[in-house]
């Protein structure tokens, strides 16, 4: 088989390097002899059909724009219901719950396949490290980097991701939403390139097959670094509730 | 250094911020730029605009360039207006201003890099002669604003300032928007090699259409297009609106220094210079600010490089590739950097493949996974000084034979050879390298 990995709107939705989540998800089906195709999708052209979809970061009237031409194609809702696999990143993810703030401070429509609306939130942007407790027990440790100034709402039929263990995530003390195949979060980093299980769970979706391992020596790296990273700063400022650390086991 | 018409308190605040600049010298504490203008600021706020009336003035910003092309053009207006007050260091907001102002005679030419944050701020309080405005892109997003609202900002500031001339790449939508309410802009063909941030309009939000091939032009369905250029970079010269065409020989590499020094003399023009006294001029300059420059690490020589963003990071993947020497990079993620290195995954590091390459600096493990991703081999080293040695003992079999030898008998025959090491660093990571480095002379 061949895995086509559509990143959509990079022109719209490229701005903190989430594009690098298409890269990983090709590199690690590669590795493994799975055929992958990665296909820059860009907001002038119709969505082409794949079997995974990347979304990224924008900024304010970016994401309306991608919103606006997500909403009136419809191809995106399709592909999820053809079973396609979604992860969106920050102004991606907004975009595909029900509503979010544009750039006038006018609530927009999602895409809806998340249930979640996102207002602005009204203290300072959350700019900073994120690491997360997965709601799924299979997954280690999230870690990436978020910069957002929304506030995320869940609805009934949104389950959280992740609960926060240090940054601010939803809001509400959890992180991103999962319905299905389709995964939202604020993980920047890019997210799969730090939570390469992750990246190899949303590839076992697509792929229908269990995965072999693949030998992630860097990444483990990476991993035990920024999440030590983590846990000193908080160290130094002496918070005080404990949170679960797990170093570099992916 | 007469500064004998500023009334007193000025006078002092001038004393006083040479004075702690000389002390932040002495004391090793760093380049002496920013502590002593920030005492000064504080004894006299209106400082900045004191020691600026008077001065014929250049304002150069930009995400890009903007050290290079403030240090060219304090070099191309010397000849016509005599030697420029300059932040020649990169210290780009108030106190680095007010430092490079207070070292020198009042009514002197001031070439000022600012921030791009700042220089709304900056045009309406000191008036300058010409603003000259290289590029918007991407750059530490998880400290300044979006690059559409920059341009924004700087648009509102340049229309209410019918006396300050600009100079303009009108390559990049985003800074042909910031002035297009200016005053006699100049507009200059400088070229934009990374168009990811540019191709949402920023007139109506539409979709900006880039012509194909380098010099194609662009335009929006609104009507927004690059203005009617008139000055045009073509292969090695330069082309004026009167159809003069001059050739720009220049010491310094790459495309994007050509841009800048095009930019630089176009601005030392509306100061006052001519087309080729600024030229010859620009065309002497080999370094600026240690970048570009040939220094002696572990007794082997490296060329250094600094890129900030991905588009810098583009350009300079440019110039090094192809190529065969080993390369050096080094990432940190220190405030000054930005906090969050997710942009190393729109850097192209894919074109390093085959090349000898050293990961080094804090963040060298998300730089071993993004080459990791991009097939790249690589070494991590945590030291920045043993990467350099690393990558050249590696390398040793590929460069010219005998390199070896000729970097531990002599530095300066190595220099002469151009390096055995390329070295690219972000902000940080390029001067702690330049910090421990020696210079090998030229």
């Amino acid at each position: 088989m061949s895995l086509e990995i559509v990143v959509v709107h990079p022109d719209l939705l490229g701005t903190y390097g989430d594009g690098g989540n298409g890269v990983v998800l090709a590199q690690r089906a590669r590795w493994r002899g799975i055929g992958a195709e990665l296909v820059d999708a860009t907001s002038g052209e119709p969505l082409p059909t794949g079997d995974l979809y990347c979304l990224g970061g924008g900024e304010d009237a970016a994401q309306t724009a991608s919103a606006e031409r997500l909403r009136d194609e419809g191809a995106l809702e399709r592909a999820v219901g053809r079973g396609a696999v979604v992860l969106a990143v920050c102004a991606g993810y907004q975009i595909l719950g029900r509503s979010f703030t544009g750039a006038d401070g006018r609530a927009r429509s999602g895409v809806g396949l998340l249930d979640v609306r996102t207002v602005k939130g009204a203290g300072r942007r959350a700019v900073g490290e994120l690491l997360a407790e997965p709601a799924d027990d299979r997954l280690p440790l999230l870690t990436g980097f978020e910069n957002h100034g929304g506030l995320t709402i869940r609805g009934p039929d949104a389950a959280p991701l992740a609960q926060v263990a240090a940054g601010v995530g939803n809001g509400d003390g959890t992180e991103g939403a999962v319905l299905g195949r389709v995964i939202g979060t604020y993980l920047h980093g890019p997210a799969l390139a730090r939570n390469p299980a992750l990246a190899d769970l949303l590839l076992s979706w697509a792929t229908g097959r269990r995965l072999e391992p693949l030998d992630d020596v860097e990444e483990a790296a990476l991993r035990e670094e920024r999440i030590s990273a983590v846990r000193e700063r908080r160290a130094r400022h002496r918070v005080r509730h404990r949170v679960r650390y797990e170093l570099g086991s992916s | 250094m007469s500064a004998g018409t500023l009334p007193v308190r000025t006078r002092v605040a001038v004393a006083a911020t040479r004075a702690v600049n000389a002390l932040s010298r002495h004391a090793g504490a760093g380049s002496g730029t920013v502590a002593g203008g920030n005492v000064g600021l504080a004894l006299d706020p209106l400082l900045l605009e004191r020691l600026a009336a008077g001065r014929p003035m250049a304002l150069v910003s930009g995400t890009n360039g903007k050290t290079t092309t403030t240090r060219l053009l304090a070099v191309a207006i010397e000849g016509a207006l005599g030697r420029a007050a300059t932040n020649a260091t990169g210290s780009n907001m108030p106190a680095g201003h007010v430092t490079a102002l207070a070292a020198t005679p009042q009514g002197a030419p001031a070439v000022l890099e600012v921030d791009e944050g700042y220089l709304p701020r900056l045009v309406a309080s000191l008036g300058p002669r010409v603003v000259v405005l290289l590029n918007l892109s991407r750059d530490q997003l998880d400290r300044t604003s979006e690059v559409r609202m920059v341009a924004n900002k700087w648009r509102r500031a340049l229309s209410v300032s019918p006396a300050t001339a600009t100079v303009v790449n009108a390559d990049d939508p985003l800074v042909a928007w910031a002035a297009s309410g200016a005053a006699s802009p100049v507009w200059v063909g400088a070229g934009l090699s990374w168009r990811e941030d540019a191709v949402g309009c920023p007139s109506c939000e539409g979709r900006i259409t880039f012509a194909a091939g380098e010099d194609g032009g662009w335009a929006c369905a609104c009507g927004f297009s690059r203005p009617r250029l008139g000055v045009r970079i073509e292969g090695d010269d330069v082309v004026l609106a009167d159809g003069r065409r001059l050739r720009v020989a220049l010491a310094l590499p790459g495309r994007f220094n050509r841009a800048n020094a095009v930019m630089a003399a176009a601005a030392a023009v509306v100061m006052g210079a001519g087309w080729e006294d600024a030229i010859r001029r620009i065309g002497e300059v080999d370094e600026v600010a240690g970048r570009f420059a040939v220094v002696g690490v572990a007794g082997c020589a490296a060329r250094v490089m600094l890129a900030k963003n991905p588009a810098g990071w583009r350009e300079l993947l440019d110039l090094v590739c192809p190529g065969e020497r080993p390369v050096v990079v080094g990432i940190n993620a220190r405030v000054a950097d930005g906090r969050d290195p997710s942009w190393l995954w729109d850097v192209p590091f894919e074109r390093l493949r085959g090349r000898t390459v050293v990961a080094t600096g804090e963040r060298r493990r998300d730089l071993a996974v993004r080459l990791h991703y991009a097939g790249v081999p690589h070494r991590t080293v945590r030291d920045e000084v043993a990467a350099v040695r690393a990558a050249w003992m590696a390398g040793r079999g590929t460069t010219a034979a005998g390199a070896r030898a000729r970097c531990a008998r002599s530095p300066h025959l190595a220099a002469s050879v151009e390096g055995e090491v390329d070295f690219i660093g972000n902000y940080t990571a390029f001067t702690d390298l330049m910090a421990r480095a020696t210079r090998t002379g030229t």
